[in-house]
């Protein structure tokens, strides 16, 4: 309860932080909200499973383009849901098709996925309507997209705590450890990764759809850009995968040190992408918040 | 009443026949030891009546229903449990939460406090009660195998199956080992134990089957069955038995 109460408190003094803040600022502000929703929805399906889901920008880079293409022709709630429906139909396509796929082939696969997307969608694009980019031309603030990222982050995390007490929690913790005991206890491994699955994908698309006005314009190689992907892998693996917070933990120094990056060193860029994924696969494999907790452990029984 | 019909089974793996053309029937309450030497097909037994394999040909009547090639976790939800040959724990759960996943997903499918009920009951009949919240990463050789028995019956199941449970056990343990599957064929779940300590096939099983080279050579009583020539023989082929 109390934790609820701080949780609450938090996030509404991260509300009204825009009035605080510069336009710069802000911008940096939905950066955050954007990769910790991201990674927040990553988490919900790969935390517990330890399936390692590459496909996190095929579902943000379908939201985006759905808004592209509706935001004239529809009203903005309703291309929304637009996004969500999509990104939810795509995912139970992909799921059910990847699912029973394990460990490595699961990876490339999903990895294959953007990039077959991206093609799909440029040469329908092309060959079909004729165009390539689009623009969003959408009455919003950035005010009014950092308070729908900050929702969809927090509606991330609260989904996450609250599946985390459901029988969905313990049978994805449980197919994580070891699927085939999972199967001899009674759960439908398919069944249960398609829905956890699903409900990832759609958040992840809705964050690539409530994010999209900020590019005005858009285009497949921009939207489907797999640097997304991998930060997000990145970012909830540093934090710890498999805690409630431990993505935001990692996503928020991560987008910030990314950030710096990018514009510091836009060449040798990438190279620190690789290396901190290296990096925290063989030293930090249960992330930062285990970390500590291994450190506490280890300097209690110093202590003694 | 019947409770299991293994009817013709086999299983290939390429042109090994690992099981071949098996057949018995299981009333409901009983128990039955299975024997056989190393390789002999005993474990791919168990995995085809679990569902971990589905048989290449032939059916499993449980229950009157042929749950031949059904997924795992529906023949788990029919009402049939089982131990690994090498034990599989979940390590980075508690106690409780292994032997909850049964309780919850299983046979009964119970949930909140029934589903706490059942697992605590499970974790106490094997022993494990008073760790129910340790992690069972950190559990040793023993108790991981306590922890086993302990998921498999939290299922509740009609039919249990046992992969070598009592192996590995010291005097003591295996003592009382024998005395939890006593108390639990008295508690009428119906058993399969597969098992190379003879004391105990002795001691629990007044019936028991021999497979050799993925056949069944022989079922029946047990003091007749260990005195048969045929079994005699495939176990002096068999340098650890001779
Ligand atoms: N998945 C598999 N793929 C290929 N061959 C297999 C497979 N599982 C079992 N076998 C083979 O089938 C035969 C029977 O093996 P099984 O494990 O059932 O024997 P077992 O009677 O349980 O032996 P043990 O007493 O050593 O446990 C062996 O020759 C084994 O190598
Ligand atoms: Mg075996």
């Amino acid at each position: 309860m109390i934790r609820l109460a701080i949780a609450l408190l938090a996030l509404a003094a991260l509300a009204v932080l825009p009035r605080f803040v510069s336009e710069y600022e802000l911008g940096l502000l939905i950066g955050m909200a954007s990769y910790v929703a991201l990674a927040s929805a990553w988490a919900l399906f790969s935390g517990h499973t330890h399936y390692i889901s590459l496909a996190t920008v095929a579902f943000y880079g379908t939201g985006a383009y759905t808004v592209a293409v509706l935001n004239e022709s529809l009203p903005y709630p309703a291309v929304l849901l637009c996004a969500a429906l999509i990104g939810a139909a795509m995912a139970l396509l992909v799921g059910l098709s990847t699912l029973r796929l394990s460990g490595i082939y699961f990876v490339i696969f999903t990895f294959g996925l953007a990039e077959l997307v991206r093609q799909l969608i440029t040469w329908y694009e092309v060959s079909i309507t004729g165009t390539l980019g689009r623009y969003i031309f959408l009455d919003l603030t950035a005010r009014d997209i950092y308070w729908q990222m900050l929702a969809l982050a927090a509606i991330a995390i609260g989904l996450t705590a609250w599946i985390n007490r459901t029988r969905l929690g313990l049978a994805l913790r449980a197919i994580g450890d070891d699927e085939v005991v999972a199967a001899h206890s009674g759960i439908h491994l398919a069944r249960t990764k398609l829905v956890a699955f699903t409900i990832s994908a759609t958040l992840i698309t809705l964050v690539g759809a409530v994010g999209s006005p900020r590019w005005v314009y858009v285009e497949p190689l921009i939207v489907f850009n797999p640097t997304v992907s991998f930060l997000t892998v990145i970012m909830a693996l540093l934090g710890g995968a498999n805690r409630l917070w431990g993505p935001l933990v990692g996503a928020i120094p991560l987008f910030l040190l990314f950030e710096w990056l990018s514009v510091n060193f836009p060449d040798t860029y990438p190279i620190f992408l690789g290396l901190m994924f290296i990096a925290v696969v063989f030293v930090l494999p249960n992330g930062v918040l285990a970390g500590l907790d291994d450190l506490r452990a280890w300097l209690g029984r110093r202590g003694k | 009443m019947t409770l299991l019909h293994v009817d013709t089974v086999s299983r290939f793996f390429g042109g090994l026949k690992a099981v071949d053309q098996v057949s018995f029937e299981m009333e409901s309450g009983t128990i039955m030891g299975l024997l056989g030497p190393n390789g002999s097909g005993k474990t791919t037994l168990l995995n085809l009546i679990s569902g971990f394999l589905a048989p290449s040909s032939g059916k499993i009547i449980f229950n009157g229903r042929n749950l031949a090639g059904a997924r795992v976790d529906k023949i788990a939800r029919a009402g049939i449990a089982r131990t690994f040959q090498l034990v599989r724990i979940l390590p980075s759960l508690t106690l409780l939460e292994n032997v909850m996943l049964p309780a919850v997903f299983g046979h009964r499918a119970h949930w909140g406090k029934e589903a706490e009920r059942v697992a605590h009951a499970a974790l106490q009949k094997t022993g494990l009660g008073d760790r129910a919240n340790a992690s069972a990463g950190d559990l040793n050789y023993i108790d991981q195998k306590r922890l086993e028995l302990a998921r498999a019956l939290a299922a509740e199941p009609e039919l249990l199956l046992l992969d070598e449970w009592l192996a590995g056990l010291n005097p003591t343990e295996l003592q009382e080992g024998i005395r939890l599957i006593e108390s639990l064929s008295g508690s009428g779940i119906t058993i399969i134990m597969v098992e190379h300590i003879m004391e105990a096939v002795r001691a629990l099983c007044p019936r028991c089957a021999v497979m050799n080279a993925g056949r069944l050579i022989a079922d029946g009583e047990t003091s007749t069955v260990l005195s048969d020539k045929a079994v005699i023989a495939a176990y002096l082929g068999d340098a650890e038995y001779a």
